[in-house]
């Protein structure tokens, strides 16, 4: 009993913390007079992040419970091949910025857009564009963010013994409460700490394995013992055929660019000088935390031995080599992650209900309607109630949301990366590519995954999205061309 | 209003952008599966096999200081907003 509260100490201190930041955010959006100044502020924190925060915010919105919990256990399986599979992702930050982040900031600022639907919707001119993205962005983050509440109740319950619920109760009221509270502003900046909190606890973590190990050379001898396999970059059993792990450098290698949550961010920073060192920061980050945190799994499977299950490969490792003290900063780790996930997504949500549909919608634009007083007390209560939401959801997961999860990712993609990427660097895309695409896309990666029809040995995401550019593109050239439409130089030129 | 600059800086960037990916995919490609497929003829640097030495343990720091000098070099700082009609 007394371990389960020495664990707690270090975590509770974590929760207060971030709720401190959270009431700080809150007053910022107090600072602002207007509708549209209390939108930019509470759901774009004003477009005035700097290039760490910047950094955090992408790294630690991309990284879930997957890098901490799922990951790590498929590299305790199948060995060091998993690791070099992870290592695909190091470019999402640069990727990310690099491509999207200059030519977003300047178009954001001219067609004065605070959400990715925004920018769709200035570069489109489409109804049908602007509600299919709400939708898909609605469902899968609802999807995502239940997957994250459930993963997260469990890591808390196998880590400290307390009950799933008593786990739920805790982080999730905690992450709702910041993320309603504080708005966009206190979403990145406890991302920035909850980023910083990861690095550390996967250092720690590692270096517990490596010393109970008695080093790298020892454990690898180990591990070729148990099967030689687990050193290969092929996997035990040969588990990661090359068509399948090129596959993932479509899926967590380019195919981020169509990941509104990460997107988004592009359109909040302050200067290029912000995106130029979040680049670098942000490629270090996400570098150093799938290395260590695979590092983790791999190699765990000579220090403790005999786990069955891989999702409980971290939380065990953790349990054996930490002290209970110890073990509660680690597991801020992974509860960092899961929450500055799903405070992201719980915003967009947000603004896509309160920003993307209503206002647009039914208040027509039209700010008297929506009065300053009115869009604060509606803009918190609906994050609020999306959050409640799920957590009522992460109860008693219907399993509908738990396997919409399973496509969330593709799914996100195989919607957002050709109306993203095509918009910004074809002038002659349209509304009609852009739907036929949207629609399209998102129905080529069900009917791939659910038939499992593969194509040459790949994974879903990557037919998926050669049919969603085709699509994009047939679609446009066929439909009318607006190049010579004045509002598009609004977007073009520069 | 039309500014070619920002367009010219921006395609440079995504041009620069877009080969250190493939160099970095290039380099992951080619020390993964380039060690030979044996595990019982490995060699091992620092206690790693080869291959996840070159691919993971270096690719990674390497890539990221590529892109600290490519960032010095070709990217510009450039004001976002529309201010400046000229």
């Amino acid at each position: 009993m007394t371990n389960r509260i020495e664990m707690m100490i270090p975590l509770l201190l974590y929760f207060f913390f971030i709720m401190g930041i959270a009431l700080w955010g809150n007053k910022k959006t107090k600072d602002k007079t207007g509708t549209s100044g209390f939108m930019e502020e509470y759901f774009l924190g004003s477009r005035s992040m700097g290039g760490f925060v910047l950094a955090m915010a992408i790294i630690t919105t991309y990284t879930s419970a997957s890098s901490f919990i799922g990951g790590p256990g498929v590299a305790y399986k199948v060995g060091l091949g998993w690791i070099l599979l992870s290592m695909i992702q190091v470019p999402t930050a640069f990727l990310t910025l690099g491509v999207l982040g200059k030519r977003f900031a300047v178009i954001a600022r001219r067609t004065n857009a605070v959400t990715i639907t925004d920018f769709l919707r200035a570069r489109y001119k489409s109804d049908a564009v602007v509600i299919l993205a709400s939708l898909a962005l609605l469902i899968f983050f609802m999807a995502s963010m239940l997957a994250q509440f459930i993963g997260g109740a469990r890591l808390f319950e196998s880590i400290t013994g307390y009950s799933y619920q008593m786990g739920l109760l805790i982080f999730g009221l905690t992450v709702i409460m910041y993320t309603t509270i504080g708005g966009f502003r206190a979403v990145v900046l406890t991302d920035t700490i909850q980023g910083i909190m990861m690095l550390l606890a996967s250092t720690a973590i590692l270096v517990a394995v490596i010393t109970a190990g008695g080093g790298v050379a020892n454990i690898m001898s180990s591990l070729q013992a148990i099967d030689p396999g687990l050193l290969t970059p092929q996997g035990a059993g040969g588990s990661i055929p090359k068509p399948f792990i090129l596959s993932f450098w479509v899926l967590v290698g380019f195919g981020i660019l169509g990941l509104p949550q990460t997107t988004q961010k592009c359109l909040g920073f302050k200067d290029t000088k912000s995106m130029q060192s979040a680049m670098i920061i942000g490629t270090f980050t996400v570098g150093f935390t799938m290395l260590t945190m695979h590092l983790v799994g791999a190699l765990g499977r000579a220090v403790v031995p005999g786990i069955e299950i891989g999702d409980l490969a971290i939380p065990t490792i953790t349990l054996k080599l930490m002290s209970p003290f110890w073990a509660g900063i680690f597991i801020a780790g992974p509860l960092a992650a899961i929450m500055s996930t799903v405070d992201s997504m719980l915003i967009m949500c947000s603004a896509a209900i309160v920003k993307d549909l209503y206002f647009h919608y039914v208040a027509r634009n039209d700010e008297t309607k929506l009065p300053p007083r009115k869009v604060r007390l509606m803009s918190l209560s609906v994050t609020g109630i999306v959050g409640v939401l799920v957590f009522f959801a992460a109860m008693e997961p219907p399993s509908l949301l738990v396997w919409i999860n399973l496509f969330a990712f593709g799914g996100l993609e195989s919607v957002f990366f050709c109306p993203t990427l095509f918009g910004l660097y074809w002038r002659r895309a349209n509304a009609m590519g852009a739907i036929l695409s949207m629609t399209a896309g998102c129905a080529a990666f069900f009917f791939f995954n659910i038939s499992k029809i593969s194509v040459a040995g790949t994974t879903a995401i990557v037919p998926t999205l050669v049919i969603a550019a085709a699509v994009f593109i047939a679609g446009s050239l066929l439909s009318k061309d607006n190049t010579n439409d004045a509002e598009l130089h609004k977007i073009f030129d520069f | 209003m039309a500014n070619s600059r920002l367009r010219k800086e921006s395609n440079l960037e995504t041009i620069v952008v877009l080969l250190l990916y493939i160099i970095f995919f290039a380099w992951w490609y080619i020390t993964a599966y380039g060690f030979g497929d044996d595990p019982s003829k490995y060699k091992f640097v620092f206690g790693f096999p080869e291959w996840f030495f070159y691919s993971c343990l270096v690719g990674y720091p390497a890539i990221s200081f590529l892109l600290w000098i490519a960032v010095r070099l070709f990217f510009r700082d450039t004001p976002l907003e529309d201010n400046d009609h000229d």
